[in-house]
């Protein structure tokens, strides 16, 4: 069953600078039990898309197209039935715990608060106790309900974060380069128990992350995103492992392989930088970068297409089954 | 939920919960805490103490430097002969060495035994016991009003930038704020006294009020709406502007769409997060005002003719009062000096986050 779905969906700031598209027609579909992960380099929309599911980008964000939930469109909901939805439909784990926590309220209100905003009728005690519940969950001490978030650690409090995203049972979850900021131990432990509640409870999980490994290693499928626009999508370890793209080759070979010395010696890296939205190149936006362009790539965008299997590329070199890697 | 509740012996903390609060030394629990929160006190405490003895020195001081020889302003009116001035300069006490009036001074300051005045020839302590009452009256209730009318209109205004209500009030604020306070009280007067006659031109009492505790209320309080009124026009926007610009330096911050993203209302996310977060750094300024309510508000009592101690002050200039004017000095001083030191105490309790440094 198909729980979230992206159709077309476009984003679009409006600035100092003029209009800003910082997503540009993204399609994809999460089933339920699923875990998807999106890649991709700061800036490339993948934030900007996650914020949008709950309608929780500024005013300043055109959102377009349809963000269907359990079959219902988000964006055109009324804000009453947005707010019942949010936390208990979806829930998202922010980046940057420190700053998403409210710094004098504690813990344990904190995690107790969507639950007995959802349920009218639900006593604060028994809120509080669910709330200690929910942290012995993530590995916490049920007493730290009564901590600040200044009193804990950078893991724990992204503990916190997955805790509160669980409060009201949701059926998706979207985290947002939840373990970015953390060192590896902690990041490997949050991983963990991420995964483990996704197969425990079956609810679907939206993986953001500019890490490619964190996503190969937790996730079902993966989307790698390029200037607001999906250019690689398939089965997670597939992508990372024979990228169809050239960018996602690129994306992959930016992180050492861990035991091959001649890897760490010479870390692919991309030349460049990724292209200022509000000036697109024509074409296809990753032309300037790529190693492998064709005269075509600077006439037309290529489109998003299936290219064998389960597999989908926006790469025309790719498209014609040739290779995307040079050397 | 799926999970049980936790069972009570399960709930038993693996290691210490961080201390609620310095509050309770006894607990062992806390007592790194109390250590923390015994060093934070004595540092503020030590830092009011120097400010307030730079007060009492200064204010021995400037008041005989700037008023000349009170013997002369005493005496101007008449002619006196030179064994009248020494006689009175005798009687006042002026006679003795510098050094031995300012041991008098400090020693009968810090026991509040404050001197006579010259004006009245009365004890000062008793005239400011007098007349503080009708001060923390007027600008008691005049800064609770400000404080609370500039806080709501702030809150609305900065969480609704540019909006209709934002410019119209912060335009209005402003305008008053700037007005001249003697100048707004005339108008006051001339529009509310004068012209529509409900209310007293000024005073706090009217003589032919029955004595009845009910009448006498009644009597006071409509004394003091004029006044009242005038002192918070003035000042709230202060109030009104800072909570505005708290506000806005919390907008845009990630546990705000957190907030509302778990699916509260726009106003409980403004009145559950921003505002707790907002009033931080406005409660040194809210304790200042606290300070401020004994020296209250010279101007409104002046024109208003309220017998409090804004206008024992002015007369006492005008006279010129030199102990008066010393130990009004030194009172409005320390006020300010231990509201912002209860300040600084309050911290501790209401930021999880100083604890920590």
């Amino acid at each position: 069953m198909t729980l979230l779905e992206f159709r077309d969906v476009h984003v679009t700031y409006t600035g100092s600078r003029g209009r800003i598209p910082a997503v540009r027609g993204v399609d994809l579909a999460v089933e339920a039990g699923t875990t998807v992960g999106v890649a991709g380099e700061s800036g490339c929309g993948k934030s900007t898309l996650a914020m949008a599911v709950l309608r929780l980008l500024p005013r300043s964000a055109e959102v377009t197209g349809e963000i269907l939930l359990d079959g219902e469109d988000l964006l055109r909901m009324g804000w009453g039935r947005l707010r019942a939805v949010r936390w208990t439909g979806a829930s998202i784990v922010f980046q940057g715990a420190m700053h998403s926590l409210n710094a004098v309220q504690r813990i344990g209100r904190q995690v107790a608060e969507p639950m007995l905003v959802h349920d009218k009728g639900l006593r604060p005690a028994v809120a509080a106790k669910r709330a200690e519940g929910l942290l012995e969950r993530v590995g916490l001490p049920p007493s730290r309900v009564r901590s600040y978030p200044h009193e804990l650690s950078g893991g724990q409090r992204q503990r916190v974060m997955i805790a509160m995203a669980l409060a009201c049972d949701p059926d998706l979850i979207i985290a947002d380069e939840a373990t970015t900021a953390l060192d590896v131990m902690v990041q490997a432990q949050v991983l963990q128990l991420i995964s483990g509640l996704v197969s425990e409870r079956g609810v679907g999980l939206v993986m953001i992350s500019h890490d490619l490994s964190v996503l190969s290693s937790v996730c079902d499928t993966a989307a790698v995103m390029y200037a607001g626009r999906i250019v690689e999508q398939g089965p997670a370890h597939e992508v990372f492992a024979r990228a169809r793209h050239p960018y996602s080759a690129a994306l992959g070979a930016a992180f050492p392989v861990i035991g091959d010395p001649a890897s760490r010696l010479r870390p692919g890296g991309l030349a460049g930088d990724p292209p200022d939205p509000t000036r697109l190149p024509e074409g296809c936006s990753f032309r300037p970068r790529c190693a492998v362009a064709v005269e075509r790539c600077g006439l037309e965008s290529p489109e998003l297409l299936q290219i064998g299997g389960s597999r989908s590329s926006a790469c025309f070199v790719a498209q014609e089954g040739e290779p995307v890697v040079v050397g | 939920m799926t999970d049980s509740p936790t069972p009570e012996g399960g709930a038993a903390p693996l290691h210490d919960p961080a201390p609620p609060s310095g509050r309770r030394p006894g607990r062992p629990v806390s007592k790194r805490s109390t250590s923390g929160f015994g060093r934070y006190l004595c540092k503020h405490i030590g830092g009011a103490a120097v400010s307030l003895l730079l007060v009492l020195f200064s204010s021995f001081f400037i008041f005989r430097l700037i008023a000349g020889d009170p013997i002369d302003q005493l005496t101007k009116e008449r002619p006196v002969s030179p064994e009248e001035r020494a006689a009175l300069r005798a009687e006042l006490g002026l006679d003795r060495p510098m050094w031995q009036q300012f041991w008098d001074y400090i020693t009968g300051t810090l026991t509040m035994d404050l001197g006579d005045s010259f004006q009245y020839r009365r004890p000062i302590f008793d005239l400011i016991v007098e007349r503080l009452p009708a001060t923390i009256l007027l600008s008691g209730t005049g800064m609770v009003l400000a404080v609370l009318l500039g806080f709501w209109i702030g809150t609305r205004s900065g969480w609704r930038q540019g909006s209709r209500f934002d410019r119209a009030h912060v335009g209005t604020g402003l305008l008053l704020y700037s007005a001249p306070t003697f100048w707004l009280g005339m108008i006051v007067i001339l529009v509310f006294a004068r012209y529509l006659g409900i209310f007293p031109v000024n005073g706090m009492r009217s003589p032919n009020t029955p004595p009845d505790l009910w009448s006498q209320a009644v009597d006071i309080g409509h004394h003091l709406v004029l006044p009242v009124l005038t002192y918070t026009a003035v000042v709230y926007a202060g109030y009104l502007m800072i909570m505005r610009s708290s506000i806005l330096d919390e907008i845009g911050n990630d546990y705000l769409t957190t907030a509302r993203a778990k699916g509260l209302r726009d106003d409980e996310v403004r009145d559950r997060h921003a505002v707790p977060n907002a009033l931080l750094p406005t409660v040194t300024l809210v304790f200042l005002a606290i300070g401020g309510v004994v020296n209250g508000s010279i101007v409104t009592e002046t024109v208003f003719s309220w017998p409090g101690l804004g206008s024992l002050f002015v007369q006492a200039i005008f006279y010129p009062d030199r102990p008066v004017l010393q130990a009004l000095f030194v009172l409005f001083s320390a006020s300010t000096i231990i509201a912002v030191l209860a300040a600084e105490i309050l911290y501790w309790f209401i930021d999880p986050r100083i604890r920590k440094s």
